[in-house]
């Protein structure tokens, strides 16, 4: 018998392959390495000097650090929880409204619905910053109007509202990011299914508790991931709406925000590379934390159908 | 006549624009400057000047955004491209590159006795010997008011704290003003016009703040708690939602002619004289009894210095001596309203306000903002908490006595001073 002919080596997937993996390599993970390497080091007259996790210690054993972290971090899930208890649901009842075929206007609703995620930053923090202002904005007008002028108060200036504020703001921007995901899941919700839904009498809000809502719940899932790591790499809105100190008392700081002030400095302050490097690293971490806790125990439990 | 005069005119100028490539013996000097927006005052005013008394050498202001100035410039002296004259940031930032040797001590230069040592402590290393940037323009705090509102309620200029009380209640039980245009939404303000503006007066300038370097004072002290009291006092007199008042807010408030006192620095005159409609007037941080000595935060702001790789060195020691005679200061302050010439000799000033600024100097005693020498260079820093800190006393969120711990604390953990 002859011998099985050898198989040649597949070259071409190692060609194809390199582009993307030396971009990706240089763009990120060279980056992303020279962070991790940055925060074990730390500037002693004039030079780095490998200090091990002293950074890390000085971040969490230190009052001065360990107290901005922790409130930074505090802040900053909560800016998560506002999201996903307003900004998704918001979403998946856009989409469902949205995708309803009696719907009008349907493809005017969901631009405009849309066009705020386009939106800078920047645009958004001093719009809205206009909008609430006590002294020319158009809100405490509005509220005057409908005689809820005393419900109004300051609250980009109050510690105790500035942070949901801002939290709402940033819903209101990106509300069209899981309203596109839900709906395009939506869409592709195949007819027979529906109809045999319908044969079988579940109609209306039965109909998308019980058929439509299972469907979409890997969408669901991936937006609350995206949810989740935009959060908590959030940095431009409160950077744009309160400043870096992220005022009042610190009470919109959050991680990027606090990163920010820590690596490049701000007024008076010094920039230290070294401590901005040990919290980006543990943002890293906290976000590498939470995407895995979703694929292992999340993704893998999400039944997903096939038609 | 006219077409004479134009051709010398012509005739100068070409002969001055070939000057630089005809001979060699022509040394051109370049400034790095943050202040882009002087570039106009620089090329028609001050350069011209210069150049008149000095012929031979040549003058080049090139200005980088305010944003990049430190980042482009350490890059430029690294790479030993950066001007001749380098414009001074006040403390930390000049001294950091004085101590890494990119610019000259000047200690000796000719014109240096014009200032005194306030002036010059922005620029000098921490034992006060060397100094490395010529001192150009300082910013004075007080209260701009509203003279047409204050002739109206018959409200005489306030001196004593008392009267300054008494002034806003009756603007206050007036209504047709807000007595204090200020917010707490950009923390600096509070920091800066407020505590930084009345405190003077309570720890009595430079005593003060020369004994706090040294230990021998405490931000919890009497002296430097009560201008936090004498802050949480204000809340009462600002506008409506003051807590998301911003800066702009504030300054627009003002000018549309809203609000009736306006703690300010004299960096706001220019912007004031072309947007107020109304008669201005200013006066100092009032004092606590009548007849007490006043100290003003006259705070050092800008300076410049001789980049030490220069290859024009003696011209340009020549030009910072120029910088450090009233000539200069007269041009410059006037070109320039609010921006205080720190020249011991006097200068004559055109506008109104500016001039009302400056006498203050005479009656009163200068001081520094407290927290910019050396007491910011640690974790936490003391100037960015005094931000967070004054705005949370005016709001309510900490008492005077707990942000004064609160500060001291921080100052404690990393501050020693030098016994």
């Amino acid at each position: 018998m002859a011998a099985a002919p050898k198989r040649p080596f597949r070259w071409h997937i190692g060609v194809f392959l390199a582009p993307a993996l030396l971009v990706y390599t240089a763009i990120m993970i060279l980056p992303l390495a020279g962070t991790l390497q940055l925060s074990l080091f730390r500037n002693i007259n004039q030079s780095q000097v490998f200090v091990g996790l002293e950074n890390f210690r000085m971040l969490f054993g230190d009052p001065n650090w360990s107290v901005n972290f922790w409130n930074a971090l505090r802040n900053n899930v909560w800016f998560f929880i506002i999201h996903m208890l307003v900004q998704n649901p918001i979403g998946v009842l856009l989409a469902a409204l949205l995708s309803s075929p009696r719907l009008r206007f349907s493809a005017f609703y969901r631009t405009a619905i849309f066009v705020p995620t386009i939106l800078s930053f920047v645009i958004v923090g001093f719009a809205w910053k206009l909008i609430l202002s006590p002294l020319w904005g158009v809100a405490p007008h509005m509220m005057d109007l409908v005689g809820l002028k005393s419900l109004f108060t300051p609250w980009l200036g109050k510690a105790q509202y500035a942070l949901t504020a801002l939290s709402l703001i940033s819903v209101w921007q990106f509300v069209g990011i899981p309203m596109m995901l839900i709906y395009a899941a939506l869409l592709s919700i195949p007819e027979e299914v529906i109809e045999a839904a319908e044969c079988d009498g579940i109609t209306g809000m039965a109909q998308f508790w019980k058929i439509k809502l299972p469907l979409i719940l890997p969408s669901i899932g991936i937006i609350s991931i995206l949810t989740f790591v935009g959060n908590f790499n959030a940095f431009d809105l409160i950077y744009t709406a309160q400043g870096a100190l992220a005022g009042p008392n610190y009470s919109t700081d959050i991680l990027g925000t606090f990163l920010y002030r820590a690596f490049f400095g701000f007024q008076l302050q010094v920039g230290d590379p070294n401590m901005g490097a040990a919290i980006a690293t543990m943002m890293f971490l906290i976000i590498l934390g939470g995407v895995c806790v979703y694929l292992f125990l999340v993704q893998t439990r999400l039944r997903r159908y096939q038609f | 006549m006219t077409t004479k005069l134009l051709t010398a005119l012509l005739l100068g100028t070409s002969i001055l624009g070939s000057a630089g490539v005809a001979y060699a013996d022509d040394v051109t000097l370049n400034i790095e400057s943050w202040r882009g927006d002087d570039l106009a005052i620089w090329k028609d005013k001050l350069i011209p000047a210069f150049e008149a008394k000095n012929p031979g050498i040549k003058v080049v202001f090139a200005p980088s955004a305010p944003t990049e100035y430190d980042a482009a410039l350490g890059a430029k002296l690294a790479a030993g491209s950066a001007g001749d004259l380098i414009t001074c940031r006040p403390f930390d930032k000049s001294l950091e590159l004085f101590k890494k040797g990119n610019l000259a001590d000047i200690s000796t230069l000719p014109g240096m006795e014009n200032f005194s040592p306030v002036a010059k402590a922005a620029w000098q290393t921490d034992d006060g010997k060397v100094s490395f940037c010529v001192p150009m323009a300082s910013v004075i705090h007080g209260f701009i008011y509203n003279k047409d509102a204050f002739d109206k309620l018959g409200i005489k200029v306030p001196t004593t704290n008392e009267e300054f009380f008494a002034a806003l209640d009756k603007i206050k039980a007036d209504g047709t003003y807000i007595p204090m245009a200020m917010g707490t939404k950009d923390l600096w303000e509070a920091a800066t016009m407020g505590y930084q503006n009345i405190g003077p007066n309570y720890w009595k300038g430079e005593e003060g703040r020369l004994a706090l370097i040294k230990g021998e004072q405490k931000l919890t002290d009497p002296q430097w708690v009560e201008p936090f009291k004498e802050l949480a006092k204000w809340k009462d007199y600002l506008g409506d939602g003051f807590e998301a008042q911003t800066y702009p807010d504030s300054q627009n408030l003002f000018t549309l002619g809203r609000a009736a006192i306006y703690p300010a620095g004299s960096w706001e005159i220019g912007l004031f004289n072309t947007q107020a409609q109304f008669k201005m007037g200013a006066f100092p941080p009032p004092v606590q009894k009548a007849g007490d000595t006043c100290y003003i935060s006259d705070h050092t702001d800008i300076g410049m210095g001789l980049n030490a790789a220069s290859k024009n060195a003696d011209a340009a020691k020549t030009f910072l001596s120029w910088v450090a005679s009233p000539d200069f200061a007269t041009i410059y302050a006037n070109a320039l309203p609010g921006f205080f010439s720190l020249n011991n000799t006097p200068v004559k000033m055109e506008d109104p306000l500016a001039q009302e600024f400056v006498s203050w100097r005479g009656k009163c005693k200068s001081t520094i903002r407290s927290t910019y020498q050396i007491l910011s260079r640690g974790t936490p820093n003391l100037e960015n908490e005094t931000w967070v800190e004054s705005a949370n006393v005016i709001n309510g969120t900490d008492t005077p006595e707990a942000a004064a711990k609160k500060l001291q604390d921080g100052l404690d953990s990393w501050y020693k001073p030098a016994k």
